[in-house]
């Protein structure tokens, strides 16, 4: 195998590696704030999607041309949407299952999943079937032998990662990321130094559920296609990023995230049956991560010894 | 017999209120119009509702706690008494049996997660597992159909085994995330594999058993109805079976040990308790009824495809027993006929089923969070009676 075809390997899996590690950052926020797992983030994801493809459709009716301005409007409109949409998750759905049995928590959100994801199937106009994501970035490319780097891809990647990093940034070095680890590590504690729980809360369900829009966008625009049901498929592999990584752990979430990328990749290219067996791959490397690892590559080790 | 503390209760509101129930059904099964069963769903609900109030129900259920039995055959009696109500309309006996079938699968998957608490998102996986053994059986094979049936529980426990070290080691969210990372490789494996028929699934020849074809019209006599009557005979056996095989298990010391492990993990291993042999027992004969429940699916349907074991459908099982309650094995009962029935009566709800039992799971999460018929607490005096 040569370099290019490496190099061409590589890049794929970074642009996968980028969707799922934006899961799994708002996976890995929520169980910090609250030690819960959303489930609905994937569909969270869908709906950002089609909010966008909504509002595309609207700005081609209003007859706006610019390419770039539609890209940034939708983006906005949809990872606003998301935000507003995760805040309402929270306030109607999860804090008032504060502490009931975990498990209640999740299976509620997996059926606010179906939920949403079925509401889309439904009611969005022809929803069943799957819809031509437009190509809103310029089609450039330059190619090097077999390796082929699209200009579009490349500005995905680079935002992406920014987002990522500005997101571990406002967590680690503002007031506002310093309240939400408080929150994490402390409920009470952090209830007792005057910091508003609520407030933390909804600010963190906000940004996980438009990096999902975000991550929904990036989706929409390297496939050229959305459906009623991707989100389900990447929640199922961001909550695994985000549980292989250790829950509550914002870098174990963007390793996990990358992980399960090179591991799709790595079957599709390297195994010796059809590259179709990839995601039976990936699933299959993670149950054996979980068994050697119970609370992930960088969670906190439990112990519990009789 | 009877040694519950209080005063003994009489077994008739029980006994009054099965008929009731049944013929309840048999209505609602058997009338066409929208209309109509929109007005008995109403006039239901709303007995229900007067019933509660005047407190019948709670009557109702005491006895019925307190005549175990008597109330099972009564219950027993009458699915058999509507079944032969319908002997002549195969759709109405295709409901019931998939009604049982689905009731069934979730004694299995209650036996997990009601009983000692281990979460299994991946319940419609094992039974596909059951489905495709039986299909694979039947058409290389000419193994007996009774052993293909057990052969199906057998394969799933086994494929189930594959995972019992990433479950028991993890707990939590972390184990939440082994059976739906299961049910996602599972349904992917099937769609992408060729020698199991890939996307398009198998055909599976009918059950036969001891030469009596299942698949043709019963005539016995005089008598004659559709040959499904056959497959909802057998699939009411297996599930009184598997019914009573789960309540022998709960109030059995085996039931106590799993309770005790469900609601105290640390504490049960303090008294000595083996925990993980306990969840390996509840999670292997969780699979295994998920198994037989598939080769029989398989063999009534003939023709099975991965489309049929998707995560939704895992999480449909888990809904139900989350609806009837965790454990309760009549809520079980219950829950699975109001989500099957209910939107194959209402063929305008066809469409939207999957969004209203995720509507229904929530807000019974929301405002009911014990589910319909909630399992009652252990009563000691049931453990000795059996003996007096």
């Amino acid at each position: 195998m040569d370099l290019a075809l490496i190099a061409q390997h590589v890049v794929n899996g970074l642009m996968l590696g980028l969707i799922y590690a934006l899961v799994a950052v708002g996976f890995t926020l929520f169980f910090g704030v609250l030690d819960i797992i959303k489930f609905s983030h994937g569909d969270v994801l869908t709906c950002g999607v089609f909010t966008a493809f909504a509002a595309f459709l609207g700005l081609q009716v209003l007859g706006l041309e610019s390419k770039p301005l539609i890209l940034v409007v939708i983006g906005v409109l949809g990872m606003a949407g998301m935000a507003v949409l995760g805040v309402l998750i929270a306030r109607v759905l999860v804090l008032p299952l504060k502490g009931a049995p975990a498990l209640n928590v999740l299976l509620i959100t997996l059926m606010l999943g179906t939920v949403l994801r079925e509401s889309i199937r439904l009611f969005f106009p022809d929803g069943a079937n799957p819809k031509r994501f437009p190509a809103l970035l310029p089609d450039w490319s330059h190619s090097w032998g077999r390796f082929t780097l699209r200009f579009d891809n490349t500005v995905l990647l680079i935002t992406g990662l920014l987002l990522i990093v500005g997101v571990q940034l406002i967590i680690k070095h503002t007031k506002l990321g310093m309240a939400i680890r408080a929150v994490s590590q402390d409920e009470e504690t952090a209830k007792v130094m005057g910091i508003n729980f609520n407030l933390v809360v909804f600010i963190t369900f906000a940004i996980g559920s438009a990096l999902a829009a975000f991550a929904g966008l990036v989706s929409g625009l390297y496939y050229n296609e959305i459906t009623f049901n991707m989100g389900l498929l990447l929640g199922a592999i961001g909550f695994s990023a985000a549980a292989v990584g250790g829950f509550g752990n914002l870098y174990g979430a963007i390793i996990g995230g990358f992980l399960f990328a090179l591991l799709q990749t790595v079957g599709a290219v390297l195994l010796p049956f059809a590259s179709a067996y990839k995601d039976v791959f990936a699933f299959g490397i993670i149950i054996v991560i979980m068994a050697l690892k119970p609370t992930g590559l960088l969670g906190e080790k439990e112990t519990q010894r009789v | 017999m009877n040694q519950h503390p209080s005063a003994p209760v009489s077994c008739l509101p029980a006994l009054l209120a099965v008929p009731l129930g049944a013929v309840f059904m048999a209505l609602s099964l058997g009338s066409e119009s929208q209309g109509l069963v929109f007005g008995l769903l109403l006039g239901g609900s709303m007995g229900l509702g007067l019933a509660h109030h005047l407190g019948w129900l709670d009557r109702a259920g005491c006895s019925a706690a307190a005549w175990p039995r008597t109330f099972g055959g009564a219950v027993l009696v009458a699915v058999a008494g509507v079944c032969l109500w319908f002997h002549d309309d195969p759709f109405v006996l295709f409901l019931i049996a998939t009604v049982l079938v689905y009731t069934l699968a979730c004694f299995g998957l209650n036996i997990q997660f009601g009983f000692v608490g281990v979460v299994n998102f991946a319940g419609a996986s094992f039974v596909g597992v059951g489905c495709y053994t039986a299909a694979i059986l039947t058409k290389h094979t000419a193994i007996p159909h009774l052993l293909v049936l057990l052969a199906g529980g057998l394969a799933a426990a086994l494929v189930g085994s594959i995972l019992l070290i990433p479950v028991l080691k993890t707990r939590g969210h972390y184990a939440a995330l082994v059976t739906i990372a299961f049910a996602l490789l599972f349904k992917i494996f099937l769609e992408v594999n060729d020698v199991m028929g890939g996307p398009q699934g198998l055909k599976s020849s009918g059950l036969k058993v001891l030469g009596w074809d299942f698949n043709r019209d019963v005539s016995l006599g005089p008598f004659e109805g559709s040959f499904y009557l056959n497959y909802v005979a057998m699939i009411l056996a297996l599930t009184v079976l598997g019914f009573i095989l789960a309540r022998r298990l709960e109030e059995s010391w085996i039931g106590l040990k799993l309770d005790a492990v469900r609601l105290d993990e640390l504490g049960g291993a303090c008294f000595g308790l083996h925990v993980p042999r306990w969840k390996i027992t509840a999670f292997t004969i969780g699979n295994f009824y998920c198994g037989v429940v598939g080769a029989f699916f398989a063999m009534m349907l003939g023709y099975i495809a991965p489309s049929n074991f998707a995560f939704g459908d895992s999480l449909i099982l888990i809904s139900i027993i989350t609806l009837g309650g965790l454990g309760s094995l009549w809520g079980t009962v219950a829950a699975t006929a109001i989500v099957i029935l209910l939107p194959e009566k209402f063929q305008i709800l066809q469409e939207y089923r999957f969004l209203l039992y995720a509507a229904l799971v929530i807000v019974i999460l929301l405002f009911r969070p014990q589910g319909l018929l909630p399992r009652p607490l252990r009563r000691y005096a049931m453990l000795q009676r059996d003996g007096s």
